[in-house]
């Protein structure tokens, strides 16, 4: 059991660890979530090795559980991120995440010419396809693809 | 209807747009009322377009509204760096209404997002000019007598035309034929296709004019431009293909108009001007009486 032994070594009593983040999205998570600006004790692994995505990375977060609309966020980035939520060391529960059907902030519209792109405003978006995910903006009508998501 | 925004052609039922045409009929009949005393309407034109302005300008005047506004951001405070939601949020405790033309796609929605006041789209860059959708389909059914069960011809740049597009949008539940006449670079785009497909809707590709056209009821001419083409020995290909001559009008259907948004180029030649199917002068005062109708309707008054 690969993952148990991990958690021994950077444990923590409480709190929660995202497992299976593609190495590439990291700090990608790390701003969607605050991650940067809290308090907690936060520890991540970069670049571990994983079959299924090549390199993942992986953070625990001390005392912190997400509510679902929170870690949904990341879906756009991880979208096959697994938590497991810690209490006493142990895993109490495991979840997965999931494309939200809309949209608020997080991605970029892909179109130059989009309103969203030039005034300080959020950007709203359609989930129109989930895999590869497709967002559609609610102010251009114009489709932005995996393959041109910009997250910031 | 009243105090909504009008955004995007898709804002408007098919009832509501057949109250729009209803009153558009009306205001043609008696085109000077005094219905709009003590409302003010701001036109805002983040860029310019007279033609657009003009007639919005001309329906509020008819009806006895007052205008403010600009016609061009060099002359605003938009030129010093304002940005579009505090533009909005002003002129808003001026008006009663914003009618605002922006190079920016989207700039319209999120307009009537911030807005207190409601906000008539007329035109956000590519995306959607939905006021000329309806003056196109009040042309449409002025001429034809109805709107169902025509056979409407589209012809030029049918891939950015936002034009063809939203009127595209707006007839397909009327059962019409459509016939697409583009250059394989400016082809009518799937997405358009497959909503017609899905709406049971039949259509027809060509690349050429020729007798294509001949049992349409409604031939829709747009510009080529050639900054669309990546390759511009492709325009010099084609630019000559899309032209609509006199000459090719022999074996059109004696009901055929020709529309056209306007201001053309040269894809009508003068020599159609005469003809008794140029249509395009008149759908531009239709403009007026389209534009007087959904004024009156989001203000209440009608
Ligand atoms: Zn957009």
């Amino acid at each position: 059991m690969e993952t148990k032994k991990e958690l021994k070594v950077n444990a923590i009593r409480n709190g929660t660890v995202i497992d299976h983040i593609p190495s590439s999205s990291l700090f990608s998570v790390i701003n969607i979530l605050g991650l940067n600006k809290i308090g907690q004790q936060v520890t991540f692994g970069f670049n571990l090795e994983s079959k299924k995505l090549g390199k993942k990375a992986i953070i625990k977060v001390a005392d912190i559980f997400f509510k679902d609309e929170e870690i949904n966020k990341i879906s756009l980035v991880a979208p096959d991120a697994k938590l497991n939520i810690i209490r006493d060391y142990e895993v109490i529960e495991k979840r997965v995440v999931i494309i939200p059907d809309e949209i608020t902030g997080i991605a970029k519209c892909m179109n130059p010419k989009c309103i969203s792109n030039h005034e300080q405003m959020t950007a709203h978006f359609t989930v129109v396809e989930k895999k590869p995910v497709a967002l559609k903006c609610r102010y251009c009508e114009k489709i932005t693809d995996q393959d041109h998501l910009e997250i910031h | 209807m009243k105090n909504r925004s009008l955004v995007s052609i898709t804002d408007y039922n098919q009832e509501e747009m057949l109250q729009i045409l209803d009153l558009a009929a009306e205001f043609e009949k008696k085109p000077n009322q005094d219905i709009l005393g003590g409302h003010v309407v701001a036109t805002l034109f983040f860029e310019p377009s007279t033609r657009t302005r003009l007639s919005f300008e001309s329906a509020v005047n008819r009806l006895r509204g007052r205008v403010i506004g600009f016609s061009d951001s060099s002359s605003s405070s938009v030129s010093k760096g304002e940005t579009l939601k505090d533009t909005i949020l002003t002129v808003s405790n001026y008006s009663d209404l914003i009618v605002m033309r922006h190079p920016l796609e989207g700039s319209a929605k999120y307009a009537s997002e911030v807005s207190p006041v409601p906000i008539i789209n007329a035109g956000d860059g590519a995306h959607q000019h939905p006021t000329q959708t309806l003056l196109d389909m009040y042309s449409i059914r002025k001429t034809q007598g109805r709107l169902e069960n025509l056979k409407i011809c589209m012809v030029g740049d049918l891939k950015y035309g936002r034009t063809v597009h939203s009127l595209l949008i707006a007839m397909a539940d009327f059962h019409p034929i459509f016939i697409f006449i583009a250059p394989e670079e400016l082809k009518m785009p799937e997405e358009y296709k497959s909503l017609l497909d899905r709406k049971g809707v039949e259509y027809y590709e060509y690349k050429d004019i020729g007798d294509n056209m001949d049992d349409a009821d409604i031939v829709y001419m747009t510009r080529v431009q050639k900054e669309r083409f990546s390759d511009p020995l492709e325009y010099e290909k084609v630019k000559n293909v899309y032209i609509l001559r006199n000459a090719m009008l022999g074996n059109t259907k004696p009901n055929m108009k020709i529309l056209h948004p306007l201001p053309r180029v040269n894809e009508i030649n003068y020599d159609v001007d005469t003809n008794p199917k140029a249509y395009y002068f008149q759908q531009a005062q239709n403009g007026v009486y389209t534009r007087m109708a959904i004024i009156s309707k989001i203000l209440g008054v009608k």
